[in-house]
């Protein structure tokens, strides 16, 4: 068996004089959570839909479990999975009648349906619930069950495209357990995010932005490999206080910083050198009145890492 | 003074939120051009569609003829019958009971019974010939019957020129009536005169549609799209909310209406007879009526689906119960009351009335009145249910 | 009444009647938001977020209680109510088929601002939200961001004192997120205006100055964030067990653990003291040949706040049951 289940060079996608995908290669195993991550309008939802072959592929080359997408998508469907970021479940059949549904639309039988069923209402915690109608189900259960759906099959790669958009923290880690569970079993995961911490759990990551390939790495290197600068964590007595004060600071170019934004109530700043800055910019804030409780040079988010990324092309107007 | 201050900049804030809202809403209609090409084009090709389904629904009917007279009358009103190029002479046969017979056993659709001293009859102004058609089969029904009356006038029309000629128009002390009629067993359309006929009822119907369709979608479809809750949220007034909808779509309605109009008069050659603005009046009234009924209806209707399944139903209950089709005498009274809840069976009767046949208001104040009572009905009753609240 | 209280409800309750009997969706909330303020309210999906707001702006009507905004009570003074707040609903949408301008300038229109204003207020109000270059565009036809922070431009047209904004950040990527908080930040700096928003990010919650949780329609804790998570016992420490599942079930039963969390392939541990659990954490798990990467103690954050406070609710729940 092939150790990649998802192959990709140089994947290209152009809508007229727009390239939305860019000359992307990557390749992700069997058994790995790989994050596709990048802004709004990226193309990260345009790279799953080539995959599936629900888009045409302009040009470049995609294999999915051996299988080219672009002429035997209807052999390779029966193999993969994926649940969208609008969740296509019928709100007005039941929780076990979802499952029912696309299992017979998968073409498996009776008995093995029946089977799929208790387990996909025992993973997604439906138990007890089974019957009720899934419009009434809340956020996280619905989730859940259109990850049921989408792996009623037992596909052997599993697309997710956004799978916890507004879904509250604990049904979020509920989930990644179920995205584990999964990987454990030799399932490749391929799962786009806008959560940064959700992103630190996959074991490689790949950036893109506006259409190209910008960092493709596991969390841990990526904070090595593409950061520029060192990150300053500063807890401030009066954060926006703080911030207006560096911000000001920046402006007037007496402060040496790439990059200065809240991390919830902390205040992240990207300097040249960190060791150097942290006296001076906590005596300038205590000169201003503000004390600063903390600041310590720390190892980057994954946050950090993405902003520096995409920034540079982010600041162009679209 | 302040109160009058106060109550100025309320009317001004009014009116400044009306006009923002009409203007959405005409930007809105103007930009979804796909739709708007739909909506003025749609009543073209439905007209063409029943110009054709109409008159060319069927031809050719296979017809039998008992001929009592068998003179050059009657011999030359079969000939006009067959040249018609509805009838087809099968067979002729003695009599009526042997008509009857031929058409149960299916061997003819028609039967064409003319009785004996028809060439004297059609002397005396007092002609009757008999068609009997297969009421089993409604399309020879509707169009043998159309084509009989239509064949038998235009060929009386003739005879009735030649007896003018020949005793000359003073003896007649100006009651020229038509020498032939024609009577049939089916009942059935008794003024049908094809497009002239059909036109009218056409406006009326497609103005109903197209009136109830837009005004329910547009509110429905702004709540399934979340752009309710944004606007609720807005000092906007319900009622001004409502008016906002009804005004551009009102526009709208008018110019459909006027093209409806002009491609009957310009392209099928309706003639219009009666008083174009009172027309323009009152079909302006009953545009208000049908936009305050779809609105009615998208407080009712969860879903754009919903929505357009109600239009649908009221498009059906147009066809079959206003009297565009079919009369509505010999209706039984519960159908007869559901048709009185349709505005455009009130507008079917005006629009005949002042396109076809000519009259004034004086004629149909009572339709009127009902489409008066009924627009300020459905508009006031939806304003109240139009809700400032999700629940 | 107290100048200061711009949002307030007192023992709050709304009922959904269904099919058989009714649900209670908000069960007695009483909550203050004071001038100037950036609240924020959070809880799992279907807590009763959205529908405490909608029952404060008098979107939907109230079973019990009270609730009132700059002190026009919900449900009697509703369009005084919609002239001085903004809103920016769940899943919202903005009439896609109108431009931006054309966007903002209806909302201007709608909420009463003379055409003098609006030509004064619009074009500072557009460069604020950064949309200066895009006045023509479609609103379809903008970047999820972009969208919120029209939504934003449109609810702020009338100068409101206190917005509202309902999970506004949804399906929005980390940069035009952070973009988007900037903004209200600058809004609260400089014009001190009141906000509430319920999020489902735990880092937006971070930076509100008062953080309500809300638990199956109850309002659970309502403290500053750096209280709520004081409410936690214990200290955390996080690392990466090289075998996930047997060091899960194993560090709960060890003595001086108070509460584990997984994060993905890390543990979270709530622990009583840092350094020496963590020494044992090591020898127990190594013990069973599982090795330990990277542990250290880390901050607690609103998250894990945010799951030990609910996972607690959950359990005093069941147990009660």
């Amino acid at each position: 068996m092939d150790e990649y289940a998802v192959q990709v060079e140089d994947l290209t996608k152009r809508f007229g004089d727009f390239t939305a995908v860019d000359r992307v290669s990557f390749r992700v195993r069997r058994g790995e959570v790989y994050g596709w991550l990048g802004p709004n309008g990226a193309g990260k939802t345009t790279t799953i839909r080539m995959l599936l072959g629900l888009l045409k592929i302009t040009s470049g080359r995609a294999l999915v479990l051996g299988y080219d997408p672009s002429t035997q998508a209807k052999h390779m469907q029966a193999h993969v999975g994926y649940m969208s970021q609008l969740f296509t479940l019928y709100n007005d059949l039941t929780a076990r009648e979802n499952i029912r549904f696309y299992g017979q639309a998968y073409g498996l039988s009776r008995a093995e349906l029946r089977h799929r069923q208790a387990e996909i209402i025992e993973m997604a915690g439906l138990q007890g619930r089974e019957n009720e109608l899934t419009a009434t189900l809340s956020g996280g259960w619905k989730q859940r069950l259109a990850l049921g759906c989408a792996i009623v099959h037992r596909p052997e790669v599993v697309f997710l495209d956004e799978p916890t958009a507004g879904v509250d923290p604990v049904s979020r880690r509920d989930f990644w357990g179920l995205i584990y569970a999964m990987a454990k079993k030799g399932v490749a995961v391929m799962v786009t995010t806008h959560y940064m911490d959700e992103a630190e759990l996959c074991q490689r990551v790949g950036f893109i932005s506006e259409g190209r390939l910008v960092a493709l790495d596991t969390p841990d290197r990526l904070k090595k490999t593409h950061m520029r600068g060192q990150v300053l964590e500063i807890n401030a007595d009066d954060p926006e206080r703080a911030m207006g004060l560096l911000k000001a600071a920046q402006q007037a170019g007496e402060l040496v910083c790439d990059e200065i934004a809240f991390y919830g109530a902390q205040i992240h700043a990207v300097v040249p050198d960190a060791q150097a800055l942290q006296p001076v910019i906590t005596a300038y804030l205590a000169s201003e009145g503000v004390r600063v409780s903390s600041i310590e040079w720390i190892v980057p988010t994954l946050e950090d890492v993405f902003i520096s990324a995409v920034t540079p092309s982010h600041k162009r107007p679209e | 003074m302040r109160g009058v201050d106060n109550m100025r900049e309320g009317l001004r804030n009014r009116i400044r939120r009306l006009s923002a809202i009409i203007q959405k809403e005409a930007i809105q209609i103007l930009r979804d051009r796909g739709t708007l090409v739909m909506l003025l084009l749609m009543p073209v090709l439905e007209m063409f569609l029943f110009a054709y389904a109409v008159s060319l629904t069927v031809d050719h009917i296979p017809t039998a003829v008992a001929d009592a007279s068998m003179d050059a009358q009657s011999r030359a009103f079969v000939g006009a019958l067959v040249a018609s190029g509805y009838f087809d002479i099968d067979m002729y046969v003695a009599d009526e009971t042997q008509v009857i017979q031929a058409i149960d056993e299916g061997r003819v659709k028609a039967g064409i019974v003319i009785p004996p001293n028809f060439a004297a009859q059609i002397e005396r102004g007092e002609a009757q010939a008999l068609v009997i058609l297969d009421g089993s089969d409604a399309a020879s029904v509707s169009s043998g019957y159309s084509a009989a009356n239509a064949v038998a006038q235009s060929w009386a029309m003739g005879l009735t020129v030649e007896k003018v000629a020949r005793v000359g128009a003073a003896s007649l002390g100006g009651d020229i009536s038509l020498p032939i009629r024609t009577s049939t067993r089916v009942l059935y359309n008794p003024d049908r005169d094809d497009m002239i006929f059909i036109v009218p009822g056409l406006i009326a119907i497609l103005l109903q549609v197209m009136t109830i369709g837009q005004a329910a979608t547009a509110v429905v479809r702004e709540r399934e799209l979340g752009v309710t809750e944004q606007i609720l949220i807005t000092p906007a007034r319900p009622i001004e909310l409502l008016i906002g909808k009804m005004v551009p779509n009102l526009v709208l309605a008018v110019i459909v209406m006027l093209i409806v109009v002009l491609f009957g008069i310009f392209w099928f050659g309706v003639p219009f007879k009666g008083n174009p603005w009172s027309f323009v009046w009152l079909s302006l009234l009953f545009i208000i009526s049908g936009l305050g009924l779809g609105l009615l209806i998208s407080t009712v209707a969860k879903t754009q689906r919903q929505a357009r399944q109600i239009t649908l139903l009221f498009m059906l209950l147009c066809m079959l119960l206003t009297g565009l089709i079919y009369p509505r005498q010999p209706m039984p009274p519960i159908v007869k009351a559901v048709s009185n809840l349709i505005p455009a069976t009130y507008f079917v009767r005006i629009a005949r009335g002042i396109i076809t046949k000519g009259v004034g208001l004086s004629f149909m104040w009572a339709d009127v009145l009902v489409l008066v009572v009924y627009s300020v009905v459905v508009v006031v009753v939806s304003a109240l249910t139009f809700k400032k609240r999700l629940d | 009444m107290d100048e200061q209280v711009v949002i307030s409800t007192q023992n709050l309750v709304k009922q959904f009647q269904v099919k058989d009997g009714a649900v209670t969706a908000i069960d007695g909330v009483t909550l203050q938001v004071r001038r100037g303020e950036t609240y924020g309210l959070i809880g799992p999906d279907g807590a009763g977020k959205t529908t405490t707001t909608r029952v404060i702006l008098g979107l939907l009507t109230r079973t019990s209680g009270q609730s009132s905004i700059l002190g026009h009570d919900s449900m009697r003074d509703t369009y005084r109510i919609r002239e001085r707040v903004g809103y920016i609903a769940q899943q919202f949408a903005l009439p896609g088929d109108l431009t931006v301008m054309e966007n903002v300038r209806f909302f201007a229109r709608v909420q009463g601002v003379s055409s003098a204003e609006q030509r004064r207020r619009i074009p500072d109000l557009l460069e604020f939200a950064g949309l200066s270059g895009f006045t023509d565009r479609l609103a379809s036809r903008l970047s999820g961001g972009m969208k919120k922070k029209l939504a934003l431009a449109c609810s702020l047209v009338h100068e409101p004192q206190v917005v509202l904004l309902d999970e506004p950040t949804l399906g929005v990527d980390p940069v035009s997120r952070r973009e988007f908080w900037n903004l209200l930040g600058d809004l609260r700096r400089e014009r001190g205006t009141t906000i509430f928003v319920c999020t489902p990010y735990m880092d937006e919650a971070e930076r509100c100055n008062w953080v309500g949780l809300m638990y199956e329609g109850r309002l659970i804790a309502h403290d500053s964030p750096g209280k709520i998570k004081q409410m936690v016992p214990g200290r955390l420490l996080e690392f990466k067990p090289s075998d996930f599942v047997p060091a899960w079930r194993l560090v709960p039963d060890l003595p001086g653990v108070l509460e584990v969390q997984t994060y993905g392939a890390m543990l979270h541990i709530f622990v009583d003291d840092p350094d020496r659990r963590g020494r044992e954490i090591e020898a127990a798990l190594a013990a069973q040949g599982i090795t330990c990467e990277g542990m250290r103690e880390i901050e607690t954050r609103m998250e894990e706040a945010f799951i030990s406070l609910i996972r607690k609710q959950s359990a005093g729940a069941s147990d009660a049951a």
